[in-house]
């Protein structure tokens, strides 16, 4: 068959230049930046420079506080990826089976969504507050020595606890329009071969919703990577011991507030090339499972 | 904050419409990180500056946290938008001061200025290792001790510990009492910068930072590891709380009663005067004497006001007449009572005294008389490079000390090789 070729005009360049603009100016530019920064020994007043080459980087990386930040980052990333979508589904699915205040329902489950990172983090912040905090005081009521200032799994529960519970109502909205948008006669034809639910569920709905599923990864864990500074920033700044650190917290902890304008620009590029690399290894493996 | 400036300016502008003399009048911007009752107080002493002359207008701009100032002063240095003044804290210090050529020292931008006008305890925490002055101390705080006086007379005692020693034979009546015996809310400031002015051990080599930046931290030592053993020892007794390491968590347990003594600075006199509601004294920071018998003075933590480089003279003559202004006696009692940060000047604190403000409110006093207790070798301050990041990694150690992650040798060897490192890098970039 013959391809029609439409006669090429500069239009479309000009309709899709605001967004390269925008990429080319707020990424590629400070990209660039950070990384001809991270080969530099500088002051912070940039009255001396040096050219070290992958001083910044052998300094940073191997340091026990990056590794240690790093292995957090990772534990933390999976735990907050899986709980939140797990719960989100699981949500998702029931409030999809409800008929009566449906609506009221999914209002309540979507409302966190309008929350902002640091603002969930100030909420948590108040309920784990060693002197008035009511969710501090029930779990030692209940007979948990729940110590979140001291005991560095009590400090990652918190902040866990804190990032899946924002996250779980952006799942839910997704996982929701996508229960939807499965025909509602394939449910009734799989309805008169099997009984189960639960096995309709897992050979017949989740398969279907697995585009969802696969998109909701690579943004929840882009999320776990770095919209969780917020709530970092504003529950335990990295504390107890760094045990609750992440890579990006880390980057502004020595950037910002240090002055190591080279070994924290350093520690963004090789943040943004795992990140670039863990997204690659989803579209290249996982998404080969995915059928749209 | 251009948006600001211009309507700054256009105010400006229109006002100097009414009076020609201001028209010629030399803009000083003046960055800080007073936020809050502090902000007020600032923007305060700019307004009445402004009005007692016509040659110079000062702009006050709140720039966040310390940090966040610091950062802000910084980026705008690195993109020549550097304002007349910024205030930079005691950890920022190294990082401006070894900056090389991003000052202007105090100590030349002031007429007839002598280091000896100012009390003990601050006259060399900003100054270079030859004792000039760099930045001008602003908001100049210590530590001391708080104690509750209500929970002291439960415990059946009548004054506040003035050694270690006598606080461990008091901690378990207050314990008895109901009251964990004490908590404090910067244990790098507290329990190891001003441990060591106070016991005058040296903190770090190069005269503590002050003569070269090739340094290496001292922490390690025999002193701060007792100390530190004994803290932790206090901690599993119930004698020492920990409520996280933000200053506010601290206080606000002896706010609620919770902790019967809290060490904090001697800027937060003011806070809780309106915040606690039993009657609280305040004394000076406990010492060991088994490791000294008389006690040295301790150091200034807070900030300094520093002129930053790349401005004209007629703004570095503002910019003089406004720090004149500043210390002049009646400002700087001024600001010491609506603050409660220790007045700089020897003659402040003669006027502050007798105005007889010290007889209406005894604890205003301490901070100074602290500061004022006779110095050794080892009790000027301190110059470390990286030192917000050496602050963070103190802070994990002693979390790990309190938790029992790791015992205080293993803590302190760790601090000592994750410091030294921090101070290499600082001393290779910094050259």
């Amino acid at each position: 068959m013959k391809r029609v070729q439409f006669e090429h005009s500069s239009l479309p360049y000009l309709f899709v230049a605001p967004q390269i603009i925008i990429i080319a100016i707020f990424f590629l530019w400070p990209a660039m930046q950070a990384i001809y920064q991270s080969f530099l020994l500088e002051d912070a007043f940039g009255l001396s420079t040096q050219f070290v080459w992958f001083r910044n980087y052998s300094d940073t990386i191997l340091s026990p506080s990056w590794l240690q930040a790093a292995g957090f980052t990772a534990i933390f990333a999976t735990l907050v990826t899986f709980i939140s979508m797990g719960l989100a589904l699981l949500l998702a699915v029931k409030a999809n089976e409800v008929l009566r205040g449906a609506s009221t329902y999914k209002t309540t489950l979507m409302w966190a969504y309008a929350i902002a990172p640091p603002v969930a983090g100030l909420m948590g912040n108040l309920m784990f507050n060693p002197l008035i905090g009511d969710l501090y005081k029930f779990f030692n009521a209940i007979g948990w020595d729940f110590n979140h200032k001291l005991d560095a799994f009590d400090a990652g529960f918190v902040v866990v606890l804190i990032s899946v519970w924002k996250q779980v109502s952006v799942n839910f909205i997704f996982f929701l329009s996508g229960l939807q948008g499965i025909p509602k006669s394939v449910n009734e034809a799989s309805m008169m071969d099997c009984n189960s639910p639960t096995r309709r569920f897992w050979t017949i709905t989740f398969p279907l919703l697995a585009p969802t599923t696969f998109f909701l990864m690579v943004i929840n864990i882009t999320y776990a990577f770095f919209e969780t500074f917020g709530i970092i920033d504003t529950t335990t700044r990295g504390a107890p011991g760094g045990a609750t650190n992440t890579l990006v917290f880390k980057v502004f902890q020595d950037g910002f507030r240090g002055a190591d304008l080279g070994g924290s620009s350093a520690q963004s590029v090789v943040l943004m090339v795992l990140v670039l690399a863990l997204t690659v290894v989803q579209f290249r493996f996982i998404e080969r499972k995915v059928h749209y | 904050m251009q948006i600001k400036s211009l309507v700054v300016g256009l105010a400006l502008g229109a006002s100097a419409l009414t009076s020609t003399a201001a028209l010629s009048a030399t803009e000083i911007q003046w960055w800080h990180a007073m936020g809050g009752r502090l902000g007020e107080v600032v923007n305060e002493i700019a307004e009445k500056y402004n009005a007692s002359q016509s040659d110079v207008v000062v702009v006050p701009t709140y720039k966040g946290g310390y940090e966040d100032t610091m950062t802000a002063g910084i980026a705008a240095f690195r993109a020549k938008e550097q304002p007349h003044i910024i205030q930079i804290f005691d950890a920022g210090a190294a990082t401006i001061i070894n900056a090389k050529g991003a000052t202007v020292p105090v100590a030349d931008l002031m007429k007839n200025f002598n280091i000896e006008d100012y009390i003990e305890g601050v006259r060399y925490f900003y100054a270079d290792s030859d004792g000039k002055m760099i930045g001008l101390p602003f908001n100049s705080s210590t530590p001391l001790l708080y104690y509750n006086k209500d929970a002291f007379a439960a415990a059946g005692l009548d004054a506040p510990p003035t050694t270690w020693e006598e606080f461990e034979a008091m901690a378990p009546k207050l314990k008895e009492a109901g009251f964990t015996a004490l908590a404090q809310s910067h244990s790098p400031w507290i329990f190891s910068e001003n441990f060591h002015s106070r016991h005058n051990i040296q903190l770090a080599t190069g005269n503590n930072g002050y003569d070269t930046t090739d340094v290496e931290i001292l922490y390690n030592n025999d002193h701060m590891k007792m100390h530190w053993s004994k803290v932790k020892e206090w901690l599993d007794a119930g004698y020492y709380g920990f409520y996280g390491r933000a200053w506010g968590d601290n206080q606000d347990a002896f706010v609620q009663k919770k902790v019967a003594m809290w060490l904090g600075s001697s800027g937060s006199f003011g806070g809780l005067t309106k915040s606690a509601d039993f009657e609280f004294g305040a004394t000076f920071l406990p010492y060991w004497k088994s490791i000294i018998e008389e006690p040295k003075g301790t150091f200034i933590g807070g900030a300094a006001l520093f002129a930053m480089s790349g401005h004209d003279d007629d703004e570095y003559e503002a910019v003089a007449d406004f720090f004149g202004y500043m210390t002049a006696a009646e400002n700087q009692v001024f600001w010491h009572k609506e603050t409660g940060y220790v007045p700089i000047t020897s003659e402040a604190y003669a006027v502050a005294k007798d105005e007889g403000y010290y007889e209406s409110t005894p604890d205003a006093e301490i901070g100074i008389l602290q500061l004022s207790q006779p110095g050794g070798e080892w009790t000027k301050g301190y110059r470390l490079g990286y030192y917000v990041q050496i602050r963070d990694v103190m802070y994990k150690h002693f979390d790990d000390i309190f938790s029992g992650a790791a015992s205080v040798d293993d803590a302190f060897a760790a601090m000592e090789t994750e410091s030294n490192a921090l101070l290499k890098r600082f001393n290779d970039t910094y050259k």
